[in-house]
Parts: structure tokens; C-alpha cells; sequence
């Protein structure tokens, strides 16, 4: 008897999707590319950093030892504990500006801007500075901020300044003002995303309710958008915790980040130090987003 | 113009003769003398090496005069030692500097030259063979190319004390290099390293971060000052690079540096812009700077000059016609149009005498005698870098290569000093 129950309700599936059996052999046909791709430039490739950051090295190359020093060298170094925590700190501080910038602007967009067409053709507008590379946006700061640089020169044409302000260029501001420049669009995108698909009628309710604006913000948009947040907050983070070539440009070689601590490591051959440093990143932000993930289910939204 | 071209023409017909020669001479290797000429216009010789000599210039010019083709990567000094030793079968010919040639020639990935199959090898200067100027000078400290030029043999590994007939770098190109100034920004006259940090400068000096080149300028800087001696600039104990590297990170954080620069262009954008008035600085940056009609002197200090040399090697895996092809290249690049073209950037020539031939009086007065110049002295590419009754900084050939305090270096110590320069880098 049960072997026919179990055979009926296994019909409408085989009528439905494919054949049975079928569909698994289907999905993983399907997977494969994918797979395959992953498994080429990401898997391999960072089993194969981790092999490296165990392996002993002098100054021209790489030995084939298995040590723990390259580690033992990083951790016990102060110079690492304060290059990961003044990454860490542009992080933050880069993350919680674009988060700022990127709620209102994703709410201008979503509530204010009436007209889809509209609301989209904005969006891109958004999306133009990204026509040009990462590294010619942040460069072109530079004739901007610098000591004779056209800020500096306009305060001073108004008399608001007495001398050119330095901090502008070569410095902490310089690094996180070209972070934000460069990611804020990370998080427009996602929340914007998020607050598109809030159904409206939710927000009439909480008015017809009486809540005010900031009610209606905090109670209903922010609680609804957390999985766009919780994107474009992933995005930035680990896109400013893996740069060196920003902070490198704005901060005028004068600030450090891992990257261009690995990045000085690499160019002085010194592979399996970089490789130690690069998997300590790598364990960090993974970290990172796990606790994202935790706070918001991303699965949610996709 | 007339004169040049015949001595164009003499050259070749030289060249000529070299190739014939050396045809010869290799005839009993390859067993075909006769149809090896036109064989090596078919070659193609891969070359990488930093941006300072790998000029689309030369290997035009090499095509036009001996028919081989070289294909030229540039890249900085980091990537050009990476790329030697770690990527040995993707090049076959080598431009690189001598403090890296003291990191690259132990690995095996290059093999001793034959000097006997350099044509102008009596005429290389003596600095890169017993590494004397003149014959008091002393060698600089440091990664001196005297101390990396030989190696015991012809599939040695081990530098030689004293010129052997086997070398690692056929020497092409070298330079004194000292402090970049802006004469109109700096306000008084500059004599001494010391003055780098000069509380004058304060926010407005620079240095290069390369580890092993910006240690040894402030290792001048803190001689200069009289903080401290170092036995070897170019090979500091763990306590000396500790000193200097607690020195950088205290005039760091009074905010004595504008920048740190790493890239060519990087430090002509410091100093073009006014960002820095006084920071290390390589040659033809000081011309870049003055090509736009900005005052900028490569100014020569009491203490003597930071010296850095490069040269041509030649890939392991070389044989045969190709590696013959290979020194008929070095023997084209030493026979004057090129060293002409490098001197008139303001590095000078391995070989000075047959890079006169190429030259005017009046460029020869200017680049290499100290003397005023008697017409306007033009770069290699047409603009002007001089006008009539300038003396170039610094001087003479002499002046300038015989006061070369220390040499581009690799350290003993190099693993200590990158970390010690991250501390530095996060301070």
C-alpha cells in the first residue's frame, strides 16, 4: 500500500519538473560550468596561498619546508597589528559614510522620485562615475586637493584661508574621501534594491496609524531594507579591507593597509610572508561577513 | 648633420665588421659562418628592465643597424628583479641593476658573459672592473658593481673578487643621484643631506619608498646630521637599521614628509606641483620637471652621491645563434649611438669613448666636462633642457662619479629591514 501512496505523490513532480532522477543529474550538469570556474581561479588558487604562507623563504626564493614562522612573524609583529587595525578603521569609518549616503539617496530615489522611469534614470546617473577605472577616479583627486590644487585655490581666492590646507591630499581624509567616492554606489545599489520592492501600502498603514516619519523610517523602511544593507554593507567592506591601490595614491605613500603590506612583501619576493598576511585577511573579512550574514538573511532578497 | 651620418656609417661599417668577426669566431660553434648574417635578422630577443633604459628609441635603432629585433618590457626596479628570477624563460636578455644582479646572478638564472666576445670591453670604465673613478678614488659603500661585476667562471655562481674573464652584466648605464630641489621654493642655498629635514621643508620633503634605496637616503641624511656613522650604508647591522628606521618614523610623525614616492612619475608630479620642495629624485625626473618650464636642480651635496648602475645579462637558457645575437646586441649597445642617447639624458655610458663620437663638442662640454654649454642642449626626444652658458649640476664627470658616497644595495639584513620599513610605513 505504501509503495503506491509513495508512487502517487511522486507522480506530480515527474508530470511537473523533470524526470525523476533526472533532475539531479540535470542540476548538477547545470552546476558544472560554474564549478569548474570556481574551482580553477578561486578554489585552487587560494588552497595553493595557503601552502605557500606554511613554505620557508630567503631573499630570492621559496623553500620547500613546512614552517609556521611566516605566521609567528605576522602576529608578533606590532607593525601588522596596526596596519590590520588601521585598515580596519577605514573600513568602518568609509562603511558607516557610504551606509549614511547610501540610505538617503536610495530613499530619495525610492520615495521622493515619482515615476519609475525616472527613479531608474537617476539610478544610472548614479552609476556614471563608474564608467572610468577605480584608478583614474582616485588620481583625479589629486590636481584637485593638493597644495595649489583648486579647492585650496578657491578658499584662498575668498579669503576663507590664510594658507593652502595640506590635509586635504596625502593624508587619512584624502584615503577615506576616495573610498567613499569609490563605494558608495555599493550601497546605493543594493538598498535601493531592497526599498523598490517595499510593498507601499505598508508605509500608508503606518501613516493611517499615525506614526511619523521617522517612525515610519525606523520602524518600517530600515527593518525592510536590511538585506540591502546588509549587501552593499559586505560589498564595501571587503572591497576597502583588500585595497592598496587608493591609500597608496591618496595617502601619498605615507599610510599603510594589508594590501600594501602584502603588496611590499610580494615586491621584495618574500611570497610566503605576503601569503601568511594575505590568509589572515582573508580569515578577517570571511569572519567579517559571517557576522553580516548572521544580522541579515541575504537569501531574503535574491 | 653630414658629419654624423658618416660617422653613422663608419659605426656600421664597424658594427659590420664586428658581426663578421664574431661570425666567424662562433663559425666552428654553429658550422654555418656564411648564412649567420642574414639569420639573425630573423631573431627576436625578449628584454625587460626598468623604464630608465628600456626606450623604444634603442630598439628601433638596434633594428635599423644590426637587424635584430628586441622587444622591450618596462617595469620597476621590484618587478624587473621578480620577473628574473621568478619568470627566468620569459625573457632572454636582462637590463637590470647591479644591486639586483646581487640577488638574481646566485639563482642561476643568468649566465657569465665572455668578455672575450665583448668588442669594446678594454674601454668600459674602470668603475665597473676594479671600481676605481680614477686610480686614488675609493669604492663607494654598498652594492658596488665592482663587487658583483665577475664570476669565478663560465658556469660559476660566485662573485669574484677581482675581474675574472667571465661577467655578470655587461655595464651600459650609471648615475650619481642626490636630492631633487625647487631653487624658486626652497629659499636659501642647499649644501647638505641634512637639510631633507630641514624644519624649513616641514610638510613639503619626500623620499622614495623603495626600502633599500630610501634607507640609504636617510642613512645620509643621518650622517649629514652627525647622529651617527655607519660602517656600510649599503649593509647595515640590525641595530643601525633600527636607528634609522626610529629616525624615519620621528620625522614622519612631526610631519616632515609630504609623500613618499615609488613611481618615476609620481615624484615628477611632487615636485612639478609644488606639493615638495626637496626630496630624492632620479635624473631624468629633473629633466622631466624642467620640461615644463619649472625650475628644478639635481643638486649636488658635500656628502657625496647616492650611485646606481645597470647593465645587459644574458638568460641561461641562451644558445646558439640566438645567444650570439644576444652579444651582437651588447656589442651594437656599446658601440656610441645608444650611450650618446643615454648620456644626453644625464646617465652616463660604460663606454665613454665611443659615445663621444656621437656627441657634439658642445654636448660632450655640457654633459661630461662640467663646461658651460655653447648652444641650447636638447633631450634625446627635442626639448629644450639647457640654454646657452649653463653648467650642469654638479659638474664634471668626475666631479660627480668620483663623489659617490654609497651604492644602490641589497643588505644582509634584507628580510629585517622590509619589516622594519612596514613599522615605518604604518607610523
Amino acid at each position: 500500500m505504501s509503495s503506491t501512496i509513495k508512487a502517487a505523490a511522486a507522480n506530480p513532480t515527474a508530470r511537473s519538473g523533470a524526470k525523476p532522477g533526472g533532475t539531479s543529474a540535470g542540476a548538477w550538469l547545470l552546476a558544472t560550468p560554474l564549478a569548474i570556474v570556481l574551482g580553477i581561479f578561486l578554489v585552487i588558487p587560494i588552497l595553493m596561498l595557503v601552502v605557500v604562507s606554511f613554505l620557508d623563504y630567503n631573499s630570492v626564493q621559496i623553500i620547500w619546508s613546512f614552517v609556521v614562522q611566516n605566521y609567528i612573524d605576522a602576529v608578533s609583529s606590532a607593525a601588522t597589528w596596526q596596519t590590520f587595525a588601521v585598515t580596519l578603521k577605514y573600513a568602518v569609518i568609509t562603511w558607516a559614510i557610504t551606509l549614511f549616503l547610501g540610505f538617503w539617496l536610495s530613499y530619495f530615489l525610492a520615495f521622493e522620485v515619482r515615476g519609475a522611469a525616472w527613479q531608474m534614470g537617476l539610478f544610472l546617473v548614479c552609476s556614471i562615475p563608474f564608467l572610468t577605472s577605480n584608478i583614474i577616479r582616485t588620481i583625479s583627486w589629486i590636481p584637485a586637493l593638493g597644495r595649489n590644487g583648486i579647492v585650496n585655490s578657491v578658499l584662498l581666492h575668498f579669503h576663507l584661508i590664510h594658507q593652502p590646507l595640506t590635509f586635504l591630499l596625502y593624508s587619512q581624509f584624502a584615503i577615506i574621501l576616495a573610498f567613499v567616492h569609490l563605494n558608495t554606489l555599493f550601497m546605493v545599489t543594493p538598498i535601493f534594491n531592497s526599498m523598490m520592492r517595499i510593498d507601499r501600502t505598508l508605509i500608508e498603514a503606518a501613516r493611517d496609524n499615525g506614526a511619523g516619519f521617522w517612525q515610519t523610517i525606523l520602524n518600517v523602511i530600515l527593518p525592510l531594507s536590511k538585506t540591502g544593507i546588509g549587501i552593499g554593507t559586505i560589498f564595501v567592506i571587503t572591497l576597502v579591507m583588500g585595497d592598496f591601490v587608493s591609500v597608496s595614491i591618496m595617502g601619498g605613500g605615507q599610510s599603510a593597509s594589508v594590501g600594501i603590506m602584502i603588496q611590499n612583501e610580494m615586491s621584495q619576493l618574500q611570497y610566503p610572508a605576503a601569503a601568511a598576511n594575505a590568509v589572515i585577511l582573508l580569515a578577517i573579512v570571511l569572519i567579517m561577513v559571517f557576522l553580516i550574514l548572521r544580522v541579515v538573511d541575504i537569501r531574503k532578497e535574491l | 648633420m653630414t658629419e654624423t651620418k658618416t660617422i653613422d656609417r663608419r659605426g656600421l661599417l664597424k658594427g659590420a665588421a664586428a658581426v663578421a668577426g664574431t661570425a666567424i669566431g662562433s663559425g666552428a660553434m654553429t658550422g654555418f659562418p656564411t648564412i649567420w648574417a642574414q639569420n639573425i635578422k630573423n631573431i627576436t630577443l625578449r628584454q625587460f628592465g626598468t623604464g630608465v633604459s628600456n626606450l623604444n628609441d634603442i630598439a628601433t635603432r638596434c633594428k635599423a643597424d644590426t637587424g635584430i629585433t628586441i622587444s622591450m618590457t618596462a617595469m620597476d626596479t621590484d618587478a624587473a628583479a621578480i620577473r628574473a628570477i621568478t619568470q627566468p624563460n620569459s625573457y632572454d636578455v636582462a637590463d637590470i641593476e647591479y644591486f639586483t644582479v646581487k640577488k638574481v646572478f646566485p639563482t642561476g638564472r643568468l649566465q657569465p658573459l665572455d668578455i672575450k666576445k665583448i668588442k669594446y670591453y678594454e674601454d668600459i670604465v674602470p668603475l665597473f672592473k676594479d671600481g676605481k673613478v680614477t686610480p686614488t678614488a675609493s669604492v663607494g659603500q654598498g652594492t658596488a658593481p665592482c663587487r658583483v661585476s665577475y664570476v669565478e667562471g663560465a658556469s660559476s655562481t660566485k662573485f669574484a673578487a677581482a675581474p675574472t674573464e667571465w661577467m655578470t652584466l655587461i655595464p651600459t648605464i650609471y648615475n650619481a643621484d642626490t636630492l631633487g630641489i625647487r631653487p624658486d621654493l626652497v629659499g636659501k642655498p642647499i649644501t647638505h643631506w641634512k637639510e631633507l629635514v630641514d624644519p624649513a621643508f616641514k610638510g613639503k620633503a619626500a623620499i622614495i619608498n623603495i626600502p633599500g634605496i630610501g634607507i640609504m637616503d636617510a642613512a645620509m641624511t643621518i650622517e649629514s646630521l652627525g647622529l651617527m656613522t655607519y660602517a656600510d650604508k649599503g649593509n647595515m647591522t640590525k641595530a643601525e637599521i633600527d636607528k634609522t628606521i626610529k629616525f624615519l618614523i620621528e620625522q614622519k610623525k612631526a610631519g616632515q614628509f609630504r609623500a613618499f614616492w615609488k613611481s618615476f612619475e609620481e615624484s615628477v608630479d611632487l615636485m612639478a606641483s609644488g606639493e615638495v620642495v626637496i626630496q630624492s629624485m632620479w635624473s631624468p625626473a629633473v629633466t622631466a620637471v624642467r620640461s615644463k618650464g619649472i625650475a628644478c636642480t639635481f643638486q649636488p651635496l658635500a656628502e657625496g652621491y647616492r650611485g646606481w648602475g645597470g647593465g645587459l645579462g644574458i638568460a641561461k637558457h641562451l644558445t646558439g645563434l640566438e645567444r650570439d645575437a644576444a652579444y651582437e646586441y651588447i656589442n651594437w649597445y656599446l658601440s656610441g649611438w645608444t650611450g650618446a642617447y643615454l648620456n644626453r639624458q644625464g646617465y652616463y655610458s660604460a663606454v665613454l669613448t665611443t659615445a663621444q663620437k656621437y656627441m657634439s663638442p658642445n654636448e660632450w662640454g655640457y654633459w661630461m666636462e662640467g663646461k658651460p654649454a655653447t648652444a641650447a642642449i636638447m633631450s634625446p626626444q627635442g626639448q629644450q633642457i639647457a640654454k646657452i652658458g649653463d653648467v650642469r649640476d654638479g659638474g664634471s664627470y668626475y666631479d660627480r662619479i668620483g663623489h659617490i658616497a654609497c651604492w644602490n644595495s641589497v643588505m644582509d639584513n634584507d628580510r629585517y629591514l622590509i619589516q622594519k620599513w612596514n613599522e615605518f610605513s604604518v607610523a
